[in-house]
């Protein structure tokens, strides 16, 4: 019974020393604030602030290197927090969302091809061109909803949606879309042209019905060159976000309707 | 000059359906020039040619329309007389979009004879110049670098479908020597049999454009390589080459795809393995090119005939006269299968080049370039669905690749988004044969997923490069 | 409103555009039709509970896997055949006498837990027969263990017995004992007994010319290669040659050798792609097949060492990758 209990102390007292020793040399200083700022980043390591997940984006944080304010996800009030544990103020950004600029469904815009394969837009671009009609549309095989770490973007007749509610501005989606028709847009801004196709107006109506003509009635009716809501790319309308257009009534107003009040399914932040 | 059967068999390859008997024996057939041509700027591998002309000028048939932009680029002539309608963005056969000249054939300078546009052989619109648009040069006189420097002016690139500027392929750069040089006979595609006609019916035209390679390349041994299923192209090649001097022999293959691969023919002719990517054939001595490309440098050559226009094996179930059509390039597909007699049939898939490695388009505007083998019109029957099934392990891929990879786990690294893992895998080595899809019992886009993964690569490998430019640049 | 769409519409895929005639269903095929020959044999053998129980593991496996992709919310397979044919091979893995439950429970192991638990075709890490046999082994010793005599109804009262695995396991033990010869060992069964299926077994493993005749049909159909079987046989054979105890050819055509390596050691999923590894696999079921009739309780070896080389087959995958042409 002694021989037991001496045993088991021994051992004990052993372990005791070996675990004193691996602390004292052994252990890894590390600034305590590192873990601090990784509990107050969101933790969803999408990597939209540029850096390999939170415990990246805390240590360049805590090294300097790093603005404060760059995690989209977190937003203003991580941001407040970080500057409160570093001393560093926030670098002020507006939440920014995913915009996909294009409405051509299956059911409006035309298909030249039946596309067999990978279900994957940047192969599926890769392949003829595309089995749409309109070179510059969303291909709807679902490369950006893939990406989204978030699972924000769904694929609904053949187009790409935002939800804004669940997008987090990480840029993922922008990347990985072969058409480049994906924008991070100010989450405030609620009317947009779901466009991207610069081409003439019977051109477009050619391969779409919801297809923007180019005919500057939404400049228009926005005010006029004068207001600024709206810039050309040839024969394109394109918000400027910079000073977006206010008056809902423009969006009715356009023909070819393309245009959409908040297109992120409901509206609200 | 002599006949031997190869030596060396590579591992794995498959056996499809030929189908050559539907073209094999219509001899070439010149179809009169369309009335618009689509000429485009990137009809070869790299740069796209800078386009010198404009909407409204008129051209003559082998100006120059586009220069050559860098190094690994080609030239581009106009194919016909005619006036530039416009340069726009057009689709290509591949799936992008490249410059294309646009040409109205029909349209005349004020003032132009309508005589001189009814000479030539009896087709209008083409006017046939009495003076040749190159100065003819004497191959045995001229200079290596009077040589290089015509068939770069003439804009021949390989014909065979990959299309690299041939003027850079045969001169090799310093410190690489040509020991062999290999005409690619194989047309190891089903269907095509354009090779075999050129060969056939152009066997002396062949002759002196390997004479005038050989000048260029320092006089290297040469190996005329013909799969065993083309006895006619064996005999008419032996007929030419009877009595050429020096170290040349005819190779017959065995009837095995990818057979005309580059790295394949070279390792069947002579035995020599191309180590892997970046490596090129040359870095093993050897230079291969396909007979169609040999047949233009001796006309461009000889008779200062630029490369404007090539033949095209316009053939499958549902055309209704397959041919050997000798076109212009830039002739949109549609006016080819008008000039076939239409479609026997409505066509399932209308496919670019053969059905191994050619493209699906999605419509016959497409116009017609210098590396355009074919033109395919399959019906329903002939054409199959790929299926998102997963993978049995079977292995009959892994049997059929010709550059001996794993090409199961590839499939399913990509598949699972892990391009690493498909690295290591030696993806980039896949030369996109297609012998993997076509043994997969599961119908899996194997070759896709291939494709997938080295495009991803390649795209990293580019920002890394521009990062670190960006980088070193700071 | 879209626009009017009159164009021609094409199939477009990526190359290539040509397909070898094959899929999985008809692969599926060839191997029942393999299997045909001993399926007659065993019904020939062992009579109507032969029938029922190739019956009732058949329809089992269809109606487990049909019923598994509908609660997974994915497309039903049955139609690639696989599961029928893993439902014969289940049957032809088990005694004929065994209650038509205990086969029932099997199936849906087979199926449910072995197949479609990982996801379906092409996941499973484990031969679903082989798995479902060793699960009714552990679960059922007793009925698994028992097996009807060839044409037992002429005899009713002495219709069980025990099989010459058994048989043989007794020599083993008996060289290291005593000095008894093979001669004086107990009855065992003729070469031709063994070869044509006239001893108690296992439903489909009991004819070894009718497994030899299917496994032909599958190599003259390139559904296998021969690197697996021939490995196999005859690393059993080598080793019961130089093991010594029953002769090599009785350790070949009996206890499930002949089946293990035609039919259940060469199915895709869980064997390696490469020849090479394929060698390697097989050489190792064999010696495993053998160090268990030779050392471990059970007189059934083939099932385990296929089991066990299973679980190996992924690392002897990444151990036997072709080298590419042109590598270094």
């Amino acid at each position: 019974m002694t021989m037991a209990i001496l045993c088991i102390a021994g051992v004990g007292l052993v372990a005791a020393v070996v675990l004193a020793i691996a602390d004292r040399y052994l252990s890894v200083r590390e600034d305590p604030r590192i873990g601090m700022v990784t509990a107050a980043l969101p933790g969803a390591n999408c990597g939209g602030c540029g850096f390999p997940g939170c415990d990246g984006y805390a240590r360049a944080l805590v090294a300097g290197t790093a603005p404060n304010g760059a995690c989209a996800a977190g937003g203003e009030a991580c941001a407040a927090e970080i500057a409160k544990i570093l001393g560093v103020a926030a670098v002020a950004t507006e939440r920014r969302v995913a915009l996909v600029k294009c409405c051509g469904t299956r059911s409006e815009a035309i298909r030249v091809g039946d596309y067999n394969g990978i279900c994957d837009c940047n192969v599926a671009a890769a392949t003829a061109g595309g089995d749409k009609g309109c070179t510059y549309g969303c291909l709807g095989y679902g490369a950006c909803a893939n990406v989204c770490p978030k699972g924000a973007i769904s694929i609904r007749d053949g187009l790409a949606k935002v939800d804004k509610r669940l997008c987090i501005g990480c840029g993922k989606c922008v990347t990985a879309c072969p058409k480049k028709i994906i924008e991070l847009v100010p989450a405030s801004a609620t009317i947009h042209v779901l466009c991207a196709n610069p081409d003439k107006g019977p051109q477009v109506r050619k391969v779409c019905g919801v297809g923007c003509m180019g005919c500057h009635l939404c400049e228009k009716n926005s005010g006029g060159k004068e207001a600024n809501h709206f810039t050309f790319q040839g024969f394109l309308a394109k918000v400027n976000y910079e000073n977006p257009p206010t008056d809902e009534q423009i969006v009715a107003k356009c023909p070819a309707k393309c245009m959409s009040v908040d297109p992120h399914f409901e509206s609200g932040h | 000059m002599k006949t031997v059967k190869s030596s060396f068999k590579f591992k794995g390859g498959v056996h499809p359906d030929y189908n050559k008997e539907l073209a094999r024996d219509k001899a070439i057939e010149r179809m009169p020039v369309p009335a618009e041509l689509v000429v485009s700027m990137s009809q070869h591998l790299g740069a796209p040619a800078k386009c010198v002309v404009k909407a409204g000028d008129f051209v003559t048939r082998g100006q120059l329309i586009g220069e050559k932009n860098g190094f690994i680029s080609v030239c581009v002539r106009a194919p016909a007389d005619g006036k530039v309608k416009a340069v726009e963005k057009r689709l290509g056969p591949a799936g992008g979009k490249a410059d294309a000249v646009i040409l109205d054939t029909t349209a005349k300078p004020e003032g132009e004879s309508d005589e001189r546009r009814e000479t030539g052989d009896g087709s209008s619109h083409v006017s046939r110049p009495s003076s040749p648009i190159l100065p003819p040069l004497d191959w045995k006189t001229a200079s290596r670098e009077d040589l290089l420097k015509r068939v770069e002016e003439a804009g021949i690139c390989g014909m065979g479908g990959a299309g690299f500027p041939t003027n850079v392929k045969l001169n090799p750069p310093p410190g690489k020597r040509c020991e062999y040089l290999v005409l690619n006979g194989a047309e190891c595609e089903p269907y095509l049999t354009a090779d075999y006609r050129v060969m056939l019916e152009r066997a002396d035209r062949i002759r002196v454009g390997v004479e005038i390679m050989r000048k260029v390349l320092g006089g290297p041994a040469v190996r005329i390589a013909i799969e065993a299923n083309k006895p006619e192209a064996i005999a008419a090649m032996e007929k030419a080459f009877a009595d050429i001097d020096g170290n040349v022999e005819i190779v017959v293959l065995p009837v095995l795809y990818p057979q005309g691969s580059e790295k394949h023919q070279i390792f069947a002719t002579v035995g020599r393995v191309v180590p892997e990517p970046p490596a090129l054939p040359i870095d093993v001595g050897c230079v291969v090119e396909n007979v169609g490309t040999v047949a233009a440098i001796a006309d461009a050559v000889e008779k200062g005939e630029p490369l404007l226009e090539r033949v095209t094996t316009v053939s499958g179930d549902a055309v209704a006269e397959p041919k050997n059509v000798l076109a212009p390039s830039g002739t949109k597909y549609s006016d080819l299968i008008a000039f076939c007699g239409g479609e026997k049939v409505p066509p399932a898939k209308l496919i670019s080049g053969g059905t191994m490695m050619g493209f699906a388009v999605s419509t016959p505007e497409i116009a017609t370039t210098k590396t355009t083998s074919g033109l395919l019109l399959l019906s329903p029957k002939r054409v199959f669905q790929y299926s998102s099934q997963a993978c049995i392990n079977c292995g009959r891929c892994v049997r059929a690749c010709p550059m001996n990879l794993n090409a199961a786990e590839i499939a399913k690294a990509v598949e699972a988004d892990d391009v690493k893992a498909a690295e290591d895998a030696h993806v980039m080595t896949c030369i996109e044969c297609g012998a993997c899809s076509f043994s997969c019992p599961a119908y899996r886009p194997i070759t896709q997923f291939c494709r997938r993964a080295k495009n991803s690569i390649r795209a990293r490998i580019a920002a890394e490069k521009a990062k670190a430019a960006a980088a070193a640049g700071k | 409103m879209k626009p009017k769409d009159t164009a021609e519409h094409f199939i477009l895929s990526s190359s290539p555009h040509a397909h070898a005639k094959s899929s999985v269903s008809r692969i599926m095929l060839d191997v029942m039709i393999a299997l045909l020959p001993a399926t007659a044999a065993g019904v020939w053998f062992f009579g109507m509970p032969a029938v029922w129980t190739i019956a009732t593991c058949v329809s089992t496996c269809v109606v487990t896997e049909a019923l598994c992709r509908l609660a997974m919310k994915r497309d039903n397979t049955i139609g690639d055949l696989s599961a029928v044919l893993t439902g014969l091979l289940l049957a032809l893995n088990l005694p004929a006498g065994l209650p038509l439950w205990m086969a029932v429970v099997g199936s849906v192991f087979a199926i449910g837990v072995a197949k479609q638990a990982f996801g379906g075709l092409g996941m499973n890490p484990f031969n679903p027969a082989l798995a479902a046999r060793a699960f009714m082994l552990i679960s059922f010793t007793g009925p698994m263990t028992t097996w009807l005599k060839p044409f037992w109804w002429r005899t009713p009262e002495a219709a069980t017995t025990a099989t010459p695995l058994a048989t043989m396991k007794t020599w083993f033990v008996s060289e290291a004992t005593a000095s008894a010869t093979p001669h004086a060992a107990p009855a065992f069964p003729g070469l031709w007994d063994m070869a044509i299926g006239n001893i108690p077994g296992c439903i489909g493993e009991v004819s070894a010319i009718a497994l030899a005749i299917g496994a032909a049909y599958l190599l003259w159909r390139k559904v296998i290669t021969w690197h697996i079987p021939v490995m196999f046989i005859a690393t059993v054979f080598v080793y019961s040659l130089v093991a010594g105890g029953a002769p090599a050819t009785a350790q070949v055509l009996t206890g499930g050798v002949m089946i293990g390596a035609c039919f259940m050691a060469t199915d895709y999923v869980t064997s390696p792609t490469t020849a090479k590894g394929k060698l390697v696999f097989g050489f190792g079921c064999g010696l495993l097949c053998m160090l268990i009739r030779q050392f471990g309780s059970y007189p059934e070896g083939c099932s385990f060492a296929i089991l066990i080389m299973n679980a190996v087959c992924p690392l002897i995958n990444r151990w036997t990758q072709p080298r590419p042409f042109g590598a270094k």
